[in-house]
């Protein structure tokens, strides 16, 4: 019998009951809630009459409205009132079921998906699920993790269960090493430009091969993190000595003998040396460069040196519709270098690249430099309080500000402009989300994903341009 | 949940993939603790040409005539005629919410995204996935016949076409026996509750470290 993949054995760890119609009870260990996906579900658990299985498997914070100004005013600091309402009422559902909150003005406030690792809330071999598609960026601690809708929300409230169908297995493997200057970010853009936005439907994907065993937590979190935006709502990345490492003395990690007995358990999360995958995609880390999108989906990506594509050359006609309405869109030509792309502004943060890895790596660029007079701003908004706090600690603060970009306070922020911080109409924006969607950072908005280093060489240049030339 | 048996009802045909949820509904109305009111901004940003606002009266807004809903023949659609990867993004429960509230209950392409595809099932509306090339030859039908209608039977696992064409289309049981009963899968779990507890008790003392609280 072939061995299990790290998928199939998280899968057989959490299984509760296989039904005859194919479908499955699995266990969560984990919920994390926010503002927005949460309330219909806590008013749903309030109509039926029915209480949380289990408190303590739910930690909650506020991040999609948050204000990126003037935390110290708290919810008075919101000021659109739809935004507050919603905020105030996380914070009353909370109180009344009595969930652990990390409120707006908590130091350990921040985007769920930093805070979860950052406390150790996030632990190897545990399923993890909130309703936010992003989930999927606790797989790089060999955890079954993945977004769910509102009615599962609440599911798992009641439960401590969801029913699933298990998923296919995929293998992304990066082989070799990454060049200088490439990122995480890098290169899980390069690997959606590989297999495109629905890659990965139906499958749990696993990263494998020697570059991602090379790379630290954080960069292994940014390419789970968008697994979904290659289609697969689960990324996964193997325990090693790195995960084992980043996750100790955490406030959620046990301690003492329960953490040798843990140790010892997350050691077997890995997948077997003769495991079978449905699908293996393979990519050379050597050959991936900087990334950008020139369009409206993560796939239409290219590396920084390319040029913006031809529709003309596209023989599928759904797929040139598409290319000539995301130039239509994003006012682009055909063949013009990505390097003339003008920006307006540059938005540094969201749950893909917000901690502190990759404000070093953006502190790095812009360090001794000045924010290009062409920009209207460039934003740094860091993922939870306690990033903040050790940015400042590091003197990170002072060099943005230096340089002349905007230091915040935690919270979504740009990635999906829920509070303030929006793209006007037709405005280019340089951005270290997930998602260049239509709109997706204010109305007419227009989003180029990039890593933390090139989004600040195009801060301090006003367009792109290859982050390998200012560093080295 | 609403159950949903059969449903017979007009099609707009949508050309375009990878249309995201946050195309189906932008993030400023996802501010709302409510499940329902979501049609009147279902793909806003599509369908008028100024930017939309929570709480705002979308009937004075001005319309944008190429987009397929604001077409008098499509304004009663039920059924979504849609191409690969719908749904895709965010998992915003919002996108099928704002689809129901506009009037759809069923939806037709080769693929979906998974999340958004799970979604519905909660929600009474049916994602319906067909071969690429009967979807094509759907597209072709609805466009060329005004007042096009497609009748959904979910018992029988079939989509037919006004001519008596008839295509048989794949749902997981677990799904359909929910649909087909308008059943709270939350009270269908809870038939289970023994077994849950019992798996918890052994995950307690098996693996302990999964239960802390803070230190």
């Amino acid at each position: 019998m072939a061995g299990k993949t790290l998928y199939d054995k998280l899968w057989d760890d959490h299984l509760i009951k296989q039904r005859d119609d194919g479908s499955a009870l699995i266990y969560i260990d984990r919920q994390l809630l926010h503002e927005v996906t949460s309330p219909q579900a806590f008013e749903g658990l309030r109509l039926a009459g029915r209480k949380p299985w289990r408190l303590s498997a739910n930690l909650a914070t506020p991040d999609h409205n948050v204000p990126t100004t003037d935390r110290e005013k708290g919810i008075d600091g919101i000021v659109d009132p739809v935004s507050r309402t919603q905020v105030e009422t996380l914070d009353r559902n909370c109180d009344e079921f009595g969930i652990l909150e990390f409120k707006i003005k908590d130091q350990r406030q921040g985007i769920v998906h930093v805070i979860g690792p950052e406390q150790g809330a996030t632990l190897p071999g545990m399923t993890i699920v909130c309703g936010d598609s992003h989930t999927s960026t606790h797989g790089a601690f060999g955890t079954l993790a993945h977004g769910i809708g509102t009615s599962e929300v609440e599911h798992v409230l009641a439960t401590q269960c969801l029913v699933q169908k298990k998923m296919k297995n995929m293998l992304v493997k990066v082989n070799g090493r990454l060049g200088a200057g490439v990122t995480g970010k890098d290169v899980v853009l390069a690997i959606i430009g590989k297999i495109g936005t629905a890659g990965g439907t139906g499958y749990a994907m696993e990263f494998g091969g020697e570059a991602i065993r090379q790379l630290s937590m954080e960069a292994r979190m940014t390419i789970c993190n968008m697994s979904i935006e290659a289609g697969a709502r689960v990324g996964m990345v193997a325990v090693d000595d790195i995960t084992i490492d980043y996750v100790k003395g955490r406030p959620f990690a046990p301690n003492g003998e329960q953490w040798d007995a843990a140790v010892a358990h997350w050691r077997t999360l890995h997948s077997d040396d003769d495991a079978v995958f449905d699908k293996v995609v393979e990519l050379e880390g050597a050959d991936i460069k900087p990334q950008v999108t020139w369009g409206t989906s993560p796939e239409m990506v290219t590396g920084v040196d390319g040029l913006v594509p031809d529709p003309a050359n596209e023989a599928d006609p759904i797929k040139r519709e598409g290319i000539v309405r995301a130039l239509k869109y994003m006012g682009l030509e055909a063949n013009m270098p990505i390097t003339d792309i003008q920006l307006d502004r540059v938005f540094i943060g969201s749950c893909t690249n917000s901690r502190i890895e990759d404000l070093r790596e953006a502190a790095a660029v812009v360090k001794g430099r000045k924010v290009a007079p062409t920009l209207k701003q460039a934003l740094v908004v860091p993922g939870s309080g306690l990033v903040k706090a050790q940015a400042e600690k590091e003197g990170l603060d002072k060099i943005f500000m230096e340089a002349g970009l905007e230091w915040r306070d935690p919270g979504c922020s740009m990635c999906l402009a829920m509070n303030a911080d929006k793209l006007g109409q037709g405005e280019h924006c340089a951005s270290t989300s997930n998602r260049n969607f239509e709109g997706r950072q204010g109305f007419g908005g227009r989003t180029h994903l990039v890593s933390p280093a090139m989004a600040a060489a195009a801060a301090v240049t006003g367009h792109f341009v290859d982050v390998r030339e200012l560093t080295h | 949940m609403r159950a949903f048996t059969q449903h017979q009802g007009i099609v707009a045909p949508m050309d375009r993939s990878n249309v995201d949820t946050d195309m189906i509904i932008p993030k400023q109305f996802l501010k709302s603790i409510k499940r329902t009111g979501f049609g009147p901004n279902l793909f806003d940003e599509l369908r008028y040409l100024d930017e939309g606002k929570p709480d705002q009266d979308c009937s004075q807004r001005p319309l944008n005539p190429d987009f397929i809903l604001n077409q008098e023949r499509y304004k009663s659609a039920s059924v979504l005629l849609a191409r690969d990867n719908f749904g895709c993004g965010s998992s915003r429960e919002h996108a099928p919410w704002a689809l129901d509230d506009f009037g759809f209950r069923v939806i037709i392409a080769p693929s979906f995204a998974d999340i958004f595809y799970n979604n519905c099932f909660k929600n009474g509306l049916l994602p319906i996935v067909l071969e690429e090339k009967i979807v094509d030859q759907l597209f072709q039908e609805a466009e060329q016949a005004e007042g096009y209608q497609l009748t959904v039977d979910l018992a029988a696992k079939t989509v037919t076409t006004p001519g008596g064409q008839s295509f048989g289309f794949d749902v997981d049981d677990f799904r359909r026996h929910c649909l087909l009963n308008g059943l709270d899968d939350i009270g269908v779990t809870l038939e289970d509750a023994e077994l849950i507890k019992d798996f918890e008790a052994n995950r307690r003392e098996s693996a302990p470290w999964l239960f802390n609280v803070a230190n």
